[in-house]
């Protein structure tokens, strides 16, 4: 382990990011090749599309409930630090700096809503799936919801990449996604409820110490 | 690992839960109001749709076929041609098509699958100008009508055909018919669903009974109205 670097998530959560992520953009780009029209007399072939489309989402629900069987104990554990809410979340979300754990308020509501989402986008799907061969599977909102579910993700996407990806005090983060650990000082400033496992430094009371692996 | 809560701290809640809950819940009985809580919504987001547009450029369709490629209209050698239980068969080319008595409505669009296009404009030929050329037998009681996209057919009766907006268009909201819109020209029957508004067409057949179109031999009810088949308002 590196020194100067804290472990954030494991291996097994990272796998489940990624593979929710591969899938996810996968998914996108073929469903947007559905919806657009302008895309739809590019490509041409919706046969193919449309198939490739609900095959790799119904491969992507396997593999995420794959992973989450496999590694349940710890994402178990990783679920219940995400719905958890305390005094200090609350005033997070408020827009007030208050000190927070391994994930932030807002981390928090995007883990939930992208798991509830998933669940919402894998119902929506198949009822479009299979409410083309049977009437009994078909309800007049199931495009709403399978396109509103898309837009909102878009929206939560465009967020979470700029977070990721771009502005200066966050995108640090990508390496704990990545390689697993982030720096002891960023950790600290951005996460100073969090205890690592193992670690027994109170980074409310020292923010910028050194944290060397014991 | 979160850090414990200190003494006199309240214990944290389960918000998460909820709200996970709160939203698969809130998604699947979408499935029973999310359309009635559109329509009554969709003025009120129209300035972020219209944001949109230009982003992600649908004008509300979604575009739909059954086959590996999209026709292509060639206006050199498209026809269409008007035959089966008729006196005089017809051919017309596109040029023969428009120079028929022009006819123009604004209707709305709807699919099976639950989406909706309001005012679309539409300009193209009444069937009865198409039809009088061909001159119909008595015998002859729906039409048949065909798409370059094969195998894709389907039919009205003659009554059907004969309500005052059906037409066959060759415009949509003022341009050709696009291409992915059934370019050179399309069946219009807003009172039904869209599967019965045939794109891409290059025949017509007076034929003695409607028979089962495409979507019909996989289960979708021949007399497709809007609010009243394949499961709705039933």
């Amino acid at each position: 382990m590196k020194a100067g670097y804290v472990p954030r998530f494991s291996r097994v959560e990272r796998v489940l990011h990624w593979i929710n992520a591969l899938g996810f953009f996968f998914l996108l780009a073929t469903g947007l090749i559905l919806y657009l029209p302008s895309l739809s007399v590019l490509v041409s072939r919706r046969q193919l599309i449309q198939s490739l489309h609900f095959w790799t989402g119904v491969g992507w629900l396997a593999a995420l409930a794959l992973i989450i069987i496999l590694g349940a104990p710890q994402l178990l554990a990783t679920a219940r630090e995400l719905e958890q809410f305390d005094r200090d979340d609350l005033r997070w979300l408020r827009g007030g700096r208050a000190p927070q754990g391994r994930f932030n308020a807002g981390q928090k509501i995007n883990a939930v809503l992208t798991a509830a989402f998933t669940i919402l986008f894998g119902v929506s799907g198949l009822l479009l799936w299979f409410g083309e061969q049977d009437t009994r599977f078909r309800f007049a909102s199931t495009v709403i919801l399978h396109d509103g579910l898309m837009y909102i993700s878009l929206a939560l996407l465009a967020g979470h990449l700029y977070l990721a990806l771009i502005h200066p005090a966050t995108r640090h983060a990508l390496r704990g996604m990545t390689l697993g650990d982030v720096r002891v000082e960023w950790a600290a400033r951005h996460h100073s409820k969090w205890q690592p496992e193992g670690v027994r430094v109170d980074w409310r009371a020292r923010p910028h110490t050194t944290w060397k692996p014991q | 690992m979160e850090a414990p809560p200190t003494i006199g701290e309240p214990e944290p809640r389960r918000y998460g839960r909820g709200l996970f809950l709160a939203t698969v819940a809130g998604g699947v009985s979408s499935l029973f109001w999310g359309k009635a809580a559109w329509s009554s919504i969709s003025g009120l987001v129209s300035p972020v749709a219209g944001a949109i547009a230009p982003i992600l450029p649908t004008g509300g369709w979604r575009i739909y076929t059954i086959s590996g490629q999209m026709p292509t209209f060639d206006p050199a050698t498209w026809r269409l041609s008007v035959g089966g239980l008729v006196e005089q068969p017809v051919s017309f080319t596109y040029d023969q098509l428009r120079s028929l008595p022009r006819a123009e409505q604004v209707s709305t669009f709807h699919c099976v699958t639950g989406w909706t296009v309001q005012n679309v404009h539409w300009a193209g030929v009444r069937m009865h100008d198409v039809l009088a050329q061909a001159r119909p037998l008595a015998s002859g009681h729906a039409l048949e009508f065909v798409s370059m996209e094969q195998p894709y057919i389907d039919f009205l009766t003659l009554r059907q055909a004969s309500l005052r907006d059906v037409m066959l268009a060759y415009e949509m909201d003022g341009k050709p018919l696009p291409r992915e819109h059934g370019a050179p020209l399309r069946l219009i029957i807003p009172e039904m669903y869209g599967y019965k508004n045939v794109k891409w067409l290059d025949r017509i057949d007076v034929v003695p009974q409607a028979d089962a179109g495409y979507w019909e031999q996989l289960g979708y009810d021949r007399d497709a109205w809007v609010g009243r088949s394949n499961g709705y308002g039933t």
